[in-house]
């Protein structure tokens, strides 16, 4: 029996060979240092994310994330649910708190899950988190620190927190403005926390660097610049979305504005897995498209 | 007198001070110098035991005057508040050992300020008695509060709850005033979301179930002569008979009129019926009884009603209000919930440009919101009343294009004009430039402008004018910043709209909080004691008839009016209004006029008992004049806080700058001191002196020494005069520094032998 | 639809703050609004708004029904909750904002060549479609949005990243032909097409 045993909601990103299949080669290598037990809820399907606004309104997007909190209470009763994905949790905990506040809502929620046969196994008491949100909440930065075998010594790392772990919920009633949790996390690693890195939680654009590219650019412009500016060495996130549109699009950032960033942008849980004495393989460094070469360093001494 | 002296001084070796300065010098210069007869040191003085030891020789030794050589005077209040005897305070800790760094180098510059503190502590003493109170202190307490409206109401229930008498005049033939003429109120308590009943009907009868209250309606106050404790009144009424009464304290809450709206022609104000202003709308809903409100044109319903925020006032046209009323947002909410309440599909919106919603509007505002009315961000320019319907013009300020909204009735929010009565500063102006026979085209026009008949509301029999001096818009006085309900006529105090704009949950506050002042200046004055902010002071000031000019500064300047002049022209002073300040001590070009506890000598010897070493040391001395009140706490705290300052300052604190007199500044510049720096408070139309006119005073004085510094062949910059704050704890130490600075530049004083 | 808006304009007249409040998610917060400006101020994407939040409600309270539902304004939030977090009143302004969107879109009243309209309504088929998202077909759906060649030339312009993606592990080439997904995809349509007949019902949409 594992310390620490969450009910997980992985998301559609953290599947084999998905945007974000890297984050999840770390956090399994992270939950394994920090005995963590993730049970991963039996057929979960996508929150639908924000952008699913436009064709899924209101109710039916509700339909998506009831199913999976019915699926976690049938199959992990007990247990918390965990994402590791900022949207994931967030459709899924937004779903959740709009249901407790209306009966009419609840009603025509039960009434869909029916046709499931789901009704009966949703009770909507199960409280629904964030990864780091257990980290912290949970095992704290002192258990965090335990496994650390490689502490890394030196490396300047920029985090950027982003917005949908931050806002509306925020991480362990942190500023929304200035959460600090990132920098914990990299001090508890032993590394050094860019401490004036003022884009931590500026938005990257979301899912709007897909239909609106050039904007989202610019977002993303600023936000690597920053970290460039004030000399980090990588920038960290505990976001998919966010990891994915700060990384990938560096080149033609460069391309359209002239700079010459190159700036590796990894998961907390790489970070993590790293200092804890993991090989670049299972802290899914391989994942990287602009590769992390500092952290390839640690983990290959 | 002298003979009947004896003076001691207590050196205090606690909080280090034993271990940072030489108190067997400090012991024997109080000997020698100091000529104090008997000198104790000791470890703890403010210890119980410390304080034995003083109080034992007040017992067994005779002693009549205690110097304190400890702590600064703000300090252990308490346990040196001895009576029977003067007591001293000499800061050594603060004022010395704290104001210095602990330093082997600054050890000698340390010591020669405590020695000199110790020398002007003892000089002091020696010119110093322990004032007695008033004799002739009037020991009225009734109260009287004229305005029978909500401020003046609240004050009366608020007095006698206290158990004190009150008479309340009121000029209408019935108690209530602009409260008394509403529907609803805006909320006063929790959740703060509907328009409540006023309750002026209950709050009217249970004042005339008082039996401590005394109402006289359809009345004025006719004349109004004496101070606090023994005001005399003259309660006129319409029928015209008068009685006199006795008062020991006044508030005046004679409250405000609305702004004329038919000043507002392109509001449409006057040309249609359907236009009205607030106080017209409360009487359409008085009118209403609860149901729908109709229009005045043909009595039909509303069906849409537009308000109109900030008419006439927040505006800089010509004879419209500048400022805000404060009130009139949370008014137009709630008179907006008026018609929403009777009816929700009523159309309701309030166009404002910036929503003011003070307490807890911003509950209320929500709550109108929720029920629907609709607030547009926009500048009215029009409402034109041409159609069956009024059609308001107005720019929306966040869509940014210019439209408008039809409407079956529309209310203006016009602004408050304090009921003020005769602004007393502008005709003694008038009168002076009349005198003066200054006939320029500017004064003129001001003496005018208030020759226009205003009915005085309380008819002081001051030199000084019939009402209370008026502030920025006609306001009654207030020491708006610091002690709001304070004003320069000791005892009078003014509360409610009369005072500044404000609805009725602030003038019931209002009236409260001068509730208290006006019983306390009863009580004060009926002890023969000062009121604030020398809350307590015992002394006042005697002049000397036989070295008296007659020039009559002393009058003029007094900020309280404290002072008016006998037949043949002779100041006359009348204890009662005087707050102690010196400000007439100040201005006395003979220097006649003093305090048995501060005077000429008690200031004018301790700076020149001062060692100013000669001019081959190049240690140069300046004196410091530190207002007691805001400079001189701050230079103690920027010292408690490790703030250090110069060593070369010998500072000297003073009731208020408007107390130091020329005099002061001519024996120190020939006693040889390089740099004379008077601090104080702010002054001008924001001013924080606690007595109003003292620092402006001071200002004043000194930029005409320059006269002297030349006559002396003296730098101008050796005299400055500085403003600073309570809390300028790092400012005014460099100040100071600055200032040691700028007189080594100059060099040091020629007057040095 | 077009019947659908129709309808809507007749039942609510001139009281456009009401079909909001009525039709709209969290709509009834709309008049809560104080026109603060801080949304304004708050948006990543604020300079390409036509009209920000503090506007759209202050023109919903002045009955601009169309300029309001055709406007592409409330297209450009990225989803980033900082105007939420920030909103003096607490109102859901990025879920009104989302809310107003899926209204004018399902009214048919939409900006129509709003890109990410079309990429929102296309996300939502292919996630629906299976259960689960497939990141292949989302990205080449997109590029192929404005038609065959237009497809291809951003393909080729994206070529560099796909690649970067395929070779860390990161893009299943073979998601074009492979099913992703959940088993009870079948469950997931009874569902979702419940949802949409309660939701149809309750707003008046017609089907």
């Amino acid at each position: 029996m594992a310390k620490y045993t969450y009910s997980f909601y992985p998301g559609c990103s953290s599947e084999k060979k998905a945007s974000a299949s890297n984050m999840m080669t770390s956090v399994e290598t992270m939950c394994s240092k920090l005995d963590i037990q993730l049970n991963e809820i039996p057929d979960w399907n996508c929150c639908s994310a924000s952008i699913g606004y436009c064709g899924g309104g209101e109710l039916p997007r509700l339909a998506m994330n009831a199913r999976n909190i019915a699926l976690s209470e049938q199959h992990n009763p007990e247990q918390d649910i965990v994402a590791t994905c900022a949207a994931c949790w967030l459709g899924t905990r937004e779903c959740q708190e709009r249901i407790r506040q209306s009966e009419t809502i609840l009603t025509d929620t039960l009434e869909v899950l029916k046709e499931a046969g789901l009704e009966r196994h949703f009770k909507n008491e199960v409280k629904v988190r964030h990864m780091v949100e257990s980290l912290i909440e949970d095992i704290g930065y002192e258990e965090m620190a335990a496994p650390v075998v490689k502490p890394l010594e030196g490396v300047k790392v920029a985090g950027y927190v982003g917005c949908q772990t931050n806002r509306p919920f925020g991480i362990d009633g942190e500023s929304f403005e200035n959460p600090k949790y990132l920098d914990k996390i990299v001090e508890t690693v032993g590394g050094e926390p860019i401490e004036d890195y003022d884009k931590k939680v500026t938005c990257c654009g979301g899912a709007l660097a897909f239909s609106e590219p050039e904007k989202s650019f610019a977002q993303i412009k600023d936000i690597v610049e920053s970290a460039h500016d004030r000399g980090a060495d990588l920038i960290v996130t505990p976001c998919p979305v966010c990891q994915m549109n700060v990384e990938i699009y560096q080149q033609q950032i460069n391309h359209q504005y002239g700079t010459s960033f190159n700036m590796p942008v990894t998961y907390y849980s790489q970070l993590m897995s790293v200092a804890y004495g993991s090989s670049a393989k299972e802290a899914g460094l391989n994942g990287q498209i602009i590769r992390a070469k500092k952290l390839e360093d640690i983990a290959g001494k | 007198m002298a003979d009947e002296k004896k003076i001691a001084a207590y050196i205090c070796r606690g909080c280090e001070l034993g271990a940072r300065l030489d108190t067997d010098q400090l012991a024997n210069i109080a000997q020698r110098e100091g000529k104090a007869r008997v000198v104790q040191q000791h470890d703890f003085l403010c210890s119980e035991e410390g304080v034995q030891l003083i109080r034992n020789d007040i017992d067994n030794e005779g002693v009549t005057h205690a110097v304190v050589a400890a702590c600064s005077r703000r300090a252990k209040t308490a346990a040196f508040s001895l009576e029977d005897v003067a007591v001293i305070r000499t800061n050594l800790r603060e004022g010395v050992i704290w104001a210095q760094p602990d330093s082997e180098e600054n050890r000698e510059i340390t010591q020669e300020m405590a020695d000199d503190y110790v020398r002007m502590g003892c000089a002091e003493a020696r010119f110093v008695t322990r004032p007695a109170a008033n004799s002739e202190a009037g020991s009225s307490k009734i109260i009287l509060v004229v305005g029978g409206g909500i401020s003046g109401m609240t004050a009366a229930q608020e007095i006698s709850k206290a158990g004190y008498s009150v008479i309340l005049v009121e000029k209408q033939g019935q108690l209530g005033g602009w409260a008394g003429r509403l529907w609803k109120r805006t909320p006063g308590k929790e959740p703060f979301a509907d328009p409540e009943d006023t309750k002026i009907a209950q709050m009217v009868q249970s004042i005339e179930e008082d039996d401590r209250i005394s109402v006289h309606l359809n009345a004025t106050v006719g004349r109004t002569s004496g101070a606090p404790g023994q005001f005399s009144v003259d309660i006129s009424t319409a029928s015209g008979s008068t009685v006199t009464e006795n008062a020991g304290a006044i508030i005046q809450a004679s409250g405000f009129e609305n702004f004329d709206a038919s000043q507002l022609p392109e509001m449409g104000f006057g040309k249609s019926p359907n236009v009205v202003d607030q106080a017209g709308l409360e009487l359409l809903a008085k009118e209403a009884d609860g149901k729908r409100i109709k229009r005045p044109s043909d009595g039909k319903e509303v069906e849409s009603v537009v308000f109109v925020q900030c008419a006439g006032q927040r505006s800089d046209k010509e004879g419209e209000l500048s400022y805000c009323s404060g009130h009139c947002c949370n008014t137009s909410i709630k008179q907006a919930m008026y018609f929403k309440d009777a009816n929700p599909e009523i159309e309701t919106a309030i166009i404002y440009n910036d929503l003011r919603t003070p307490g807890n509007g911003e509950d209320f505002y929500r709550n109108a919101q929720r029920k629907r009315v609709t607030f547009t961000k926009g500048e009215v320019s029009s409402v034109e009343t041409g159609g069956s319907d009024l059609e308001v013009r107005f720019k929306d300020l966040i869509l940014d294009e210019v439209t408008s909204l039809s409407a079956d009735l529309v209310v203006l929010a016009t602004g408050q004009v304090p009921n003020s009565g005769v602004d007393v500063e502008a005709e003694l102006e008038a009168e002076t430039a009349e005198n003066d026979g200054n006939q320029a085209g500017s004064k003129q026009e001001e003496s005018l402008s208030v020759s226009v008949a205003v009915e005085s509301i309380l008819n002081l029999d001051y030199r000084q004018g019939a009402d209370l001096p008026h502030l920025q818009h006609g306001f009654s006085d207030s020491h708006f910043i610091c002690f709001p309900y304070e004003s320069r006529r000791t005892g009078i105090y003014a509360c409610g709209p009369v005072r500044r704009p404000m609805d009725i949950a602030q003038a019931t506050e209002d009236a409260t909080g001068a509730a208290l002042k006006a019983i306390q200046a009863a009580e004060n004055a009926a002890l023969g004691r000062a009121a604030h902010p020398r809350s307590g002071d015992l002394s006042f000031p005697s002049f000397r008839k036989e070295g008296c000019t007659q020039c009559k500064r002393c009058t003029v300047e007094c900020p309280f009016g404290a002072i008016n002049e006998d037949d043949a022209g002779y100041p006359l002073f009348n204890e009662g209004r005087c707050r102690r300040c010196g400000t007439c001590m100040g201005s006395c070009p003979v220097r006649v006029i003093s305090f048995e506890n501060y005077s000429i000598d008690t200031v004018g010897q301790q700076l020149k008992s001062v060692d100013v070493p000669d001019e081959f040391e190049e240690k140069p001395r300046i004196l410091v004049l530190a207002c007691e009140n805001d400079a001189y706490p701050a230079l103690d705290m920027a010292a408690r806080n490790g703030n250090h300052y110069s060593a070369y300052v010998r500072v000297i604190p003073v009731r208020c700058l408007g107390s130091v007199n020329d005099i002061w500044v001519k024996d120190a510049l020939n006693c040889g001191y390089d740099g004379i720096v008077l601090m104080g408070c702010k002054k001008g139309d924001d001013y924080q002196c606690h007595f109003v006119k003292g620092s402006e005073m001071a200002h004043y004085r000194m930029s005409k020494i320059d006269d002297t510094l030349q006559q002396l062949q003296l730098e101008a910059e050796r005299v400055s005069t500085l403003e600073v704050e309570i809390t300028d704890i790092r400012r005014a130490p460099q100040l100071l520094n600055d200032f040691v600075d700028q007189i080594n530049e100059i060099g040091l004083s020629p007057f040095r032998f | 639809m077009g019947s659908t808006n129709t309808a809507k304009v007749d039942r609510y007249k001139n009281n456009f703050l009401k079909e909001v409040e009525e039709n709209v998610e969290e709509g009834d917060w709309v008049r809560m609004c104080m026109q603060c400006g801080v949304c304004a101020g708050s948006c990543p994407l604020g300079p390409h708004w036509d009209h920000p939040p503090q506007e759209i409600f202050m023109m919903i309270r002045a009955g601009k029904r169309d300029e309001v539902l055709a406007s592409d304004s409330m297209w450009m939030c990225t989803s980033c909750y900082n105007c939420i977090v920030r909103c003096p009143r607490e109102l859901p302004i990025t879920h009104i904002m989302h809310g107003l969107a899926n209204y004018a879109h399902r009214l048919g009243v939409a900006h129509q060549e709003n890109p990410t309209r079309r990429f929102a309504q296309m996300f939502w088929n292919n996630v629906t479609k299976t259960g689960r998202a497939n990141e292949l077909k989302i990205s080449l759906g997109l590029y192929f949005m404005d038609g065959f060649m237009n497809g291809i030339k951003k393909s080729l312009a994206m070529k560099k990243i796909g690649i970067g993606m395929f070779m860390t592990g990161r893009l299943d080439p073979f998601g074009l032909v492979q099913g992703r997904g959940c088993k009870g995809s079948g469950d997931i349509d009874k569902m979702l097409k419940k949802a949409f007949e309660i939701e149809d019902h309750r707003k008046g949409y017609n089907s």
